[in-house]
């Protein structure tokens, strides 16, 4: 349980806002939930409902809403290509396909080993250093720009160097 | 300008250490309002520098702030960093690079605002600059900048940041207030406007990033040294992010009334690989095409000046297009995005933005048919004026502009030709 494991952090995150108005944590428990189980799953969602005394529908909405919340387990990391308008005039649509293929999986697919999912997204504001993506990891989200096929594979072969030393 | 007043990281690469702020006359205008000066005073030099919003809509910011509602506190200020218009990555670079300066700027906000709780509301993918940010208050903390009793006065301030969780639409600011409380990020209706209800149901400034990185200069140097930058009208520097097919993308640091021709050709290079320009997008995905004429590139980037050649400045997101651009895809491009982000709160944007999506994306895959020209010119307009929000009204602006300079290019994919 959240509650048991990460006291303090839900005290750190709930002392942001005014007692009455706790309901205002819910985005950032929603992220210590993926942080701690990879996903937001329906159990995830009552947990942290009972944190805030809310409805858990109340919790459950969100996660649809918001991109970087995902109800379904997906690979450990998911590498999030932007193809927005800006970064595809620089090349971001067929760095994104020759990463696919490279992985022999389709947009949106994970690696059979499980390790990596490649996803399409939005606008990071990385513009002007496309062909760019975001690395959705267990511990944050980082971003990676200036990218091609090789310095991708790179820090693929380096994650996946990650987990076997791990 | 010889010297950046936003970027000045470009200038004092260490500028991101407190230290080397402090040394750089960091929080000494934060410091001279909160000891030398009431609320009022500040908010009417903000006004008289004519500093305008510089989120998109260009509202001037001390205006902003004198409509607080008298009398009912606590208030709030939210610091807008959702950036997430495409083709803008400003508030970024200040953030990463001079970020103490924009701290320095909510702090000043606040004192003004009387505010003693402000968040910074980041976009979610900036998880690891909201960190860094995190660490930065917890050092202004350590300075005696933030807390309690601020300079041997009653006035405390504390600042948080919060983090968004990937919702376009969450900068709008009154979603980004439905967000924060912890709702879905969806827009409210407008009045009540947050200064008189807004976070919490309380008066709340909500300012963008680089609006507020501007207040620290406009106090050390007053609002005639401030107009004294830019037009009459649209006064100060601005942060123009360039993109697209430009030898050199990147954040420029220019005088509003720059012409989109010394921006594109002279800072950003000219286009690459020796092509031919072919369009602009001024303000991201959010405004009509422009069609490269010289009228258009010798137009000057300011508020008022981008609207009479039938487009808006907004964020100043120059996304440059060269001649090898067709814009039927160009179109299909910014209408996944809005096809996207559109909340769902509303009809004309959830259903108008879905059915252009489909009619762009046949287009686009050879199966249109000619008629889909005008069909897609009909729904854009059957979305025009009806939406609850900017967002839906902006979806149609690239599209029509689109099919009105650049028709031959939908006709090519949907007529006999094909």
């Amino acid at each position: 349980m959240l509650v048991d494991k990460y006291p303090k952090e839900i005290d750190r995150i709930l002392n942001k806002f005014p007692p009455e108005r706790k309901r205002a944590a819910t985005l950032p428990l929603l992220y210590l939930a993926q942080r701690e189980y990879g996903h937001v799953s329906k159990e995830a969602i009552r947990e942290v409902a009972g944190i805030l005394d809310v409805d858990p529908t109340q919790v459950g909405g969100l996660v649809g809403f918001y991109t970087l919340l995902h109800s379904k387990p997906g690979g450990k990391y998911r590498i999030q290509v932007c193809t927005d308008l800006p970064c595809a005039l620089r090349g971001a649509e067929k760095f994104a396909e020759e990463l696919c293929d490279n992985l022999q999986i389709k947009m949106g697919e994970t690696t059979d080993d499980g390790l990596i999912t490649v996803e399409e997204v939005k606008c990071l504001a990385g513009c002007d250093k496309a062909p760019m993506f975001q690395l959705q990891a267990p511990d944050g989200i980082h971003y990676f720009e200036n990218q091609d096929l090789e310095s991708a594979m790179e820090l693929i072969e380096e994650l996946r160097q990650r987990g076997n030393d791990a | 300008m010889p010297e950046h007043i936003l970027l000045r990281h470009r200038d004092i690469p260490e500028i991101a250490d407190l230290d080397v702020y402090l040394k750089h006359d960091g929080f000494k205008a934060f410091e001279d309002v909160v000891t030398n000066q009431a609320p009022e005073r500040v908010i009417e030099t903000v006004k008289t520098a004519n500093l305008r919003g510089r989120g998109g809509a260009g509202f001037p910011a001390g205006v902003k702030w004198s409509f607080l509602t008298p009398g009912v506190f606590p208030r709030y200020v939210v610091a807008n960093a959702d950036e997430s218009e495409p083709g803008t990555f400003k508030d970024r670079e200040i953030m990463e690079g001079n970020p103490y300066q924009f701290l320095e700027g909510v702090a000043i906000c606040s004192y003004a605002a009387q505010a003693n709780t402000a968040y910074i509301y980041c976009r979610g993918e900036f998880w690891d600059l909201a960190h860094e940010l995190e660490d930065k208050i917890e050092a202004l903390h350590k300075h005696g900048l933030l807390g309690e009793g601020l300079f041997d006065t009653e006035y405390s301030l504390r600042i948080y940041v919060h983090l968004g969780a990937g919702a376009y639409i969450c900068g709008e600011e009154t979603a980004l207030l439905s967000s924060m409380e912890g709702e879905l990020g969806q827009p409210r209706l407008r009045p009540p406007f947050p200064a008189a209800e807004g976070l919490f149901a309380k008066p709340t400034v909500v300012n963008n990033v680089e609006t507020l990185t501007n207040l620290p200069p406009i106090i050390n140097q007053g609002a005639d040294w401030y107009r004294s930058i830019g037009t009459e009208k649209s006064t100060g520097p601005k942060i123009f992010s360039l993109s697209g097919h430009v030898e050199r993308p990147g954040n420029y640091e220019l005088p509003f009334g720059t012409t989109f021709r010394e921006l594109i050709f002279e800072h950003g290079g000219g286009i690459r690989d020796g092509k031919a320009i072919k369009g602009i997008l001024p303000a991201g995905a959010s405004a009509p095409l422009l069609p490269a004429t010289d009228e258009v590139l010798d137009t000057p980037m300011d508020y008022e000046s981008v609207p009479k050649v039938g487009s808006q400045l907004g964020s100043a997101s120059i996304i440059v297009l060269d001649e090898t651009v067709d814009i039927a895809w160009m179109s299909y491009k910014t209408t996944s995005f809005f096809k996207h982000e559109s909340c769902g709160k509303c009809a004309p944007c959830r259903e108008g933005t879905y059915w252009m999506y489909h009619i762009l994306n046949r287009i686009q895959n050879g199966n249109g048919a000619p008629e889909d020209i005008d069909l897609l010119n009909r729904v854009a307009l059957g979305i025009q004026g009806k939406c609850f929000c900017a967002l839906g009204e902006f979806s149609i602006t690239p599209v029509v502009a689109g099919i009105e300079h650049f028709r031959s290019d939908f006709e090519a994919l949907t007529g006999d030709g094909k």
